[in-house]
């Protein structure tokens, strides 16, 4: 029925149009954001916490290390950092492979503007299939996304455990827990209710962030979007039409406010939970302005 | 990028041709008709038939790869890919970071289009794709240049009165003030810029370089290069031979099947690099 669009009109051309190869990529793009948000979440939280306990140590140099990967990525613009980040961890993984896999390569890995490994170092191969080469672009997708918001993280979860009560861990100490101990009984389990707001904040830019996406070559629905609803001349598709990216665009608005809708009902939950039971000076009057800020 | 593949090799293997090489190439699948996404969601245009056709009579296997515009030329550097077809010009500012191969398209005509015949070119707000030869020019011609990341947009944004004129390859432009139906004209003079559109290469790849040159010329002296234009551009498209002065033209009837209408402008997007 769809062979000749031309004919068609009505709910039926409609049917055709969304159903086209391209329209199918359009909606697997949307598997594709929220399986990058699904894994990308949780290893920035990672990253977060251990910059936040980097930063606290008390040993200078690992105090060093959390503090500066904290302040250097979040001082850079993030595009800058999509841009040629990646472009350096692509190369970094290539190179390393380069020194393994081909020793006895004479030339050299720069040749002018050039970035030149052996075949065999390539990531992935060129004779990979492409949906290797797209799995590795996702990959290197989620590494950067999870740097960038773990830095910012890290600032959230590193003022967090500074924010709980310092009576709370020396009554700890006072129990005769060691450092660690009360770190891990006391400091963790309480700063959650002070991270969350600030979490939820990057979860929320995260989210938005997604568009990124396509600056590191995986297709993502703001890309088919844009492609879609640009005008179409009848010369180079069946289905021409003018200009109808406020469409899509609305399409998008909706799918992002009902998304970010649920993230805040399952967040506000979250925070219910955390805080009850939480008998701390403040405490309550901190749960109310949280669970606000969540709100709005 | 799960359209883009292109398997350039199944004709390879038809014909009975070995390939063992397998090159990748990237197009920006936002130019039509130079390149553009189909219906079917894969890569399509001029330059995604005219690449397989050079890979075939070169032997190469060759896969498609579609990439941000602004990152194209970063990462053909980085060897991510192999080589680019997207309507890219020859410029002496590109050709510092990567190599061309001779120009498969010749300089074509750059065009204002406009809402009125009286917008003001030179004082007032041009709209331009980012990082093409036309926004360069816009940039030096003392008018004031508004950038957007992809042509539709700049397009667009005449339409919704953002600016006065938009300034890009005729040929990418003449099929949008056709569809616009009167609401688009063409204004001013036609301006050439670039020196044609080539194959990007990574400047230490001077094999594949040697290769596509070698193809690049025998389709252009057996005349299928030509007619590969005319397909796309329409049968009054500058060719190659360069015999013709362009004219300008009429608009042209759309065919019912799709196929890109004969009267289709020549176009030739010189755009500008990325990076």
């Amino acid at each position: 029925m769809c062979s000749d669009p031309s004919s068609l009109h009505g709910l039926s051309w409609f049917l055709c149009y969304l159903t086209t190869g391209k329209h199918l990529n359009f909606y697997a793009s949307f598997g594709t954001v929220l399986l990058l948000l699904a894994v990308t979440a949780p290893v920035a939280l990672a990253l977060g916490f251990g910059g936040a306990m980097l930063a606290r140590s008390r040993i200078a140099p690992l105090a060093w290390i959390g503090k500066a990967y904290i302040a250097v990525v979040r001082g850079v613009p993030d595009i800058a950092f999509f841009l040629f980040f990646v472009i350096a961890l692509d190369q970094a993984f290539e190179y390393l492979r380069h020194r393994i896999k081909c020793p006895d390569w004479n030339q050299p890995v720069y040749q002018g503007n050039d970035f030149i490994v052996c075949d065999a170092a390539k990531l992935p191969l060129s004779t990979s299939p492409q949906w290797m080469h797209e799995v590795y672009g996702f990959f290197l997708a989620v590494i950067t996304f999870s740097i960038v918001f773990g830095a910012f993280a890290a600032n959230v979860i590193f003022g967090a455990m500074r924010a709980v009560p310092r009576a709370q861990i020396e009554t700890a100490e006072a129990y005769g827990m060691t450092h660690r101990q009360a770190f891990w009984r006391v400091l963790v389990p309480q700063m959650w209710v002070y991270a969350l707001p600030g979490l939820s904040n990057l979860w929320m830019v995260l989210i938005k962030a997604t568009p990124l996406l396509f600056l590191l070559g995986v297709e993502d629905i703001v890309y088919w979007a844009r492609d879609l609803g640009g005008s179409k001349t009848p010369q180079f598709t069946s289905f021409p039409h003018g200009d109808w990216r406020m469409w899509y665009f609305l399409f998008l608005l909706v799918f992002y406010l009902a998304f970010t809708r649920v993230s805040e009902i399952v967040l506000d939950r979250l925070m219910r939970r955390l805080t009850h039971g939480q008998a701390m000076s403040g405490n309550a009057a901190l749960r109310d302005s949280s669970t606000a800020e969540v709100r709005t | 990028m799960r359209n883009l593949i292109l398997a350039a090799g199944l004709a390879l293997a038809a014909s009975g041709a070995w390939a063992q090489d397998t090159v990748r190439l990237a197009t920006e699948g936002a130019y039509p008709p130079y390149n553009f996404i189909n219906d079917q969601g894969q890569p399509d245009g001029f330059e995604i038939e005219l690449g397989n056709a050079l890979c075939e009579r070169a032997s190469l296997t060759c896969t498609w790869v579609t990439n941000d515009w602004d990152s194209i030329i970063p990462n053909l550097v980085s060897s991510n890919y192999d080589a680019i077809m997207a309507g890219m010009s020859i410029t002496p500012e590109r050709q510092e970071v990567i190599a061309f191969t001779q120009n498969y398209l010749p300089p074509a005509p750059s065009a204002y289009a406009a809402l009125s015949p009286d917008a003001d070119l030179e004082g007032g707000t041009i709209a331009v794709q980012s990082g093409t030869i036309q926004a360069a020019h816009i940039a030096e011609s003392g008018a004031k240049p508004l950038e957007f990341a992809t042509g539709e947009e700049s397009v667009a944004a005449v339409q919704n009165g953002e600016a006065d004129a938009v300034f890009a390859d005729k040929d990418f432009l003449a099929p949008l003030v056709e569809a616009a139906g009167g609401e688009l004209q063409f204004v001013s003079e036609d301006v050439s810029l670039g020196n044609g559109i080539g194959v990007g290469l990574r400047q230490s790849d001077t094999e594949l370089k040697g290769k596509l040159d070698e193809v690049i010329t025998a389709m252009k002296a057996d005349g299928s290069l030509n007619e590969l234009i005319t397909k796309w551009f329409g049968p009054e498209a500058q060719n190659l031979r360069g015999l013709r002065r362009r004219r300008h033209r009429g608009l042209h009837p759309v065919t019912p099947d799709g196929a890109p209408t004969a009267g289709a402008p020549v176009p030739t997007k010189e755009d500008a690099p990325r990076s």
